[in-house]
């Protein structure tokens, strides 16, 4: 077999790494790694040379690229081919990879052979074909008593848009579908050419409420490629703000799981204290959701010593009051018995959907990027997974999950500001190298994040791929649902919160 | 149901007091931006091309903010203190576009409703909430207004899960090309006379995606009652926002 590249995270590389292989040899070397273990961390195409953008041109000259990585191993692998006008689908031997195909064929104009359920991902703005989302054919169950529930885009709560197709028999669910592509409004394309005046703030809004993990990933990317060392202090402090970040929307999803089975005390108190750990990224950067904290080079703000007194003290009042609150959860028989069994996903099934974060640690997949693939602070963070996780893979496994982690930011938090490193936060980031390229990993609260940046002849971004855990995940949900009952959703849903906006870009 | 008296107990009564004089936010906080016209150095066209989202223009040599472009990034009062300057004043909704525009003169905050509608919503408004595009933050800083530290619920105020049962929507997102359809849907489905609310800078005018063709704004057939600027924006401007129309704060 041909020998792959080795990548090395956060290490920019020539181009020469994504020299292409002859088609056979790269679907052979893919089915291969993926076999052996290895998981698509990101798979996309780019034009080549003289090609113009995405989705203008679709046909000839698009250069795939395949990231994979082997994450007990912490090692990644990069392989490459360049297309003609079509490629073939690997997904009927690897279901991870299904999304990642159709999603290269709607950007590319590829023709996808083989693909078992070739369907639009975020229905872009393409001249000559304009699909309304939700509208393409939804995979059917036929059968007397067999009926369709149709939800969404616009659903009952606050909440962003999407579509859910569920085929059914009474209660029981045969098959959910997922629509998306309703919050589309074309970033990655955006990307090209930059980084411009817009390119951070693009970045803080991929996801709202995953600002600093996205920011994170990108200024990684932008420091690898530019070769920029972000002083200590300064990967101490984003570190500080990755975690707040999974304080807030953990607790917040234990109060809305609690809220789903109507259990108010914790959706009550959750739902304050969420605002309290949103509050601390205020405290320290102005904005609840952390914008405009994490730049190229380090971050904005820095902390002095009242700061730190005063964040101590609420982030000691506000941890005692969710140990509060969730002691109550796991106390209360009534929600138990509404969690324990509810949406299970298999561990054969999470490896098999390559799903991420806590919803893949859950179900006994033990991946995170923060042990994996460490960077910054988390390289020195004596940070083990916790040992005792859940491994069923129901609601219960992914809500007691969220509150391990709970307690391990709490203690990672404690351990940065303990050992705060003094010095600045901020270097200035040089120039970014020409024709080269960098994977950039970081473990948002909803799992791995991946942004590989590749620059062109000037150091611009001739590509940008961006991957949110919940590209990963969403295909989670929907075989959570199969044989669950309908009524049990809003809770299945909720116990993995997925992003819209995240995937649709 | 001890344990959860004791809980209760324990984590004591939290719902803040609003309107308040008490309430603080945090110095970092970038609130309504201040201009000063006269502070302005000769040529502005600088200014212009500091801010990213193109919220500053200026006409006849006078710098002029447009609050509903704005996304308090604070770049402008970094550059240009003496003319540029962001307050911890989160009470910034207006009830025409034109108020946005800020020229140094004191900001027109949003006028009550008229009689007829105040008598019909001033003291029961019930919200159909729409996300149309956007990066979900918006839609976060509405749901915590329901949280029991806003309480939303104790003015009267609610999110309902239908648009029938709604007296009209809260538009968040620049509506994508891909929502336009739902969006109009849903305000079609709201039995009038309704309420049109655009929160956030993408929803007032396309914000960082203005431009964008995945984008269409919002239809000029759905007339805007209230703007509430911010990137997103604070749920407190919100609050402040909601009660100026019902014309439960002066």
């Amino acid at each position: 077999m041909t020998e792959l590249p080795r990548l090395s995270h956060l290490q920019a590389a020539g181009l020469d790494a994504l020299a292409p292989l002859p088609p056979d040899d790269f679907y052979k070397a893919a089915a291969g790694r993926l076999k052996a273990g290895g998981r698509a961390v990101s798979y996309f195409g780019f034009p080549e040379e003289g090609r113009s953008a995405p989705l203008e041109n679709g046909s000839a000259g698009t250069r795939l690229v395949m990231i994979l990585a082997f994450d007990a191993e912490r090692r990644l692998e990069v392989l490459s081919m360049s297309a003609g006008d079509s490629f073939r689908a690997l997904t009927p031997d690897f279901p991870q990879l299904h999304l990642f195909e159709r999603e290269i064929a709607e950007q590319t104009g590829l023709r996808c052979d083989g693909h078992p359920w070739l369907k639009p991902v975020r229905y872009p703005l393409k001249a000559g074909s304009p699909i309304p989302p939700g509208t393409a054919d939804f995979f059917r169950v036929h059968g007397a008593e067999v009926h369709e529930v149709a939800v969404g885009p616009v659903h009952a709560g606050v909440i962003e848009p999407g579509h859910f197709r569920f085929q059914c028999h009474g209660e029981q669910v045969f098959h959910l579908e997922i629509a998306l592509g309703y919050q589309h409004r074309g970033i990655e394309r955006r990307l090209i050419g930059g980084p411009g005046q817009l390119t951070s703030h693009y970045l803080e809004t991929l996801a709202g409420d995953t600002t600093i993990g996205h920011a994170s990933a990108y200024c990684r990317a932008v420091e690898s490629l530019s070769g920029t060392p972000v002083p200590a202090r300064g990967e101490f402090l984003r570190a500080l703000m990755l975690e707040l970040e999974r304080l807030a929307n953990h607790t917040g999803d234990l109060g809305a799981l609690a809220g789903d089975v109507a259990y108010l005390p914790t959706a009550s108190f959750c739902g304050r204290l969420r605002g309290d750990f949103l509050n601390m990224s205020a405290l320290i950067c102005g904005n609840r959701f952390g914008r405009g904290m994490i730049i190229p080079g380090g971050t904005a703000f820095d902390l002095d010593h009242a700061l730190i007194k005063e964040l101590r003290l609420r982030l000691d009042a506000a941890f005692g009051d969710v140990e509060n609150a969730a002691d109550l959860l796991w106390g209360s028989s009534s929600v138990m018995e509404r969690f324990e069994g509810t949406g299970i996903v298999s561990r054969e099934t999470a490896l098999a959907l390559g799903l991420t974060g806590p919803a893949a640690r859950a179900s006994g997949v033990r991946r995170d990027v923060r042990r994996d693939f460490p960077a910054g602070a988390y390289l020195n963070l004596k940070a083990p997974l916790p040992e005792d996780a859940p491994e069923s893979g129901d609601v219960r496994a992914r809500a007691y999950t969220r509150w391990l982690e709970i307690k391990h930011s709490y203690e990672l938090i404690n351990g940065l500001l303990d050992s705060l490193p003094s010095g600045p936060v901020f270097a200035e980031p040089g120039a970014m190298k020409p024709e080269s390229f960098t994977v950039s990993l970081e473990e948002g609260w909803r799992g791995e994040i991946c942004h590989t940046a590749i620059t062109d002849k000037a150091g611009k971004f001739r590509s940008y791929k961006i991957k949110d855990p919940s590209f990963n995940n969403w295909q989670g949900l929907a075989m959570a649902l199969r044989g669950a009952q309908i009524s049990d959703f809003p809770l299945c849903n909720k116990s993995f919160n997925l992003s819209y906006c995240g995937h649709d870009l | 149901m001890f344990k959860e008296i004791i809980s209760r107990l324990k984590q004591g009564y939290r719902t803040m007091e609003f309107p308040s004089s008490e309430i603080k936010l945090p110095h970092r906080f970038q609130g309504l931006p201040e201009v000063n016209p006269g502070a302005g150095m000769g040529g502005c066209a600088e200014y212009a091309d500091v801010c990213p989202t193109g919220a500053i223009a200026a006409p006849e040599g006078k710098p002029v903010l447009d609050l509903g472009r704005c996304i308090f990034c604070g770049k402008c009062a970094k550059l240009y203190p003496r003319v540029f300057n962001f307050s911890r004043e989160y009470k910034m909704a207006a009830r025409k576009r034109e108020d946005l525009f800020l020229r140094g003169e004191a900001f027109k905050r949003a006028a009550t409703l008229d009689e007829a509608m105040k008598r019909l919503f001033g003291r029961s408004l019930k919200l159909r909430q729409v996300s149309a595009g956007g990066c979900g933050a918006c839609e976060a800083d509405c749901n915590v207004l329901q949280t029991l530290s806003f309480d939303l619920g104790r003015f009267g105020i609610q999110f309902t899960a239908s648009p029938r049962h709604a007296d009209g929507i809260l538009i968040t997102g620049p509506v994508t090309q891909n929502m336009k359809l739902a969006l109009e849907k849903t305000y079609a489905a709201v039995p009038g006379p309704k309420i049109v609310i655009a929160a956030g800078a993408c929803a007032i005018s396309g914000g960082i995606y203005a431009g964008h063709p995945e984008t269409a704004g919002i239809p000029a057939e759905i007339p805007v009652d209230l703007y509430i600027p911010g990137c997103p924006p604070h749920p407190l401007t919100i609050l402040d926002g909601l009660l100026r129309l019902l014309g439960r704060i002066e």
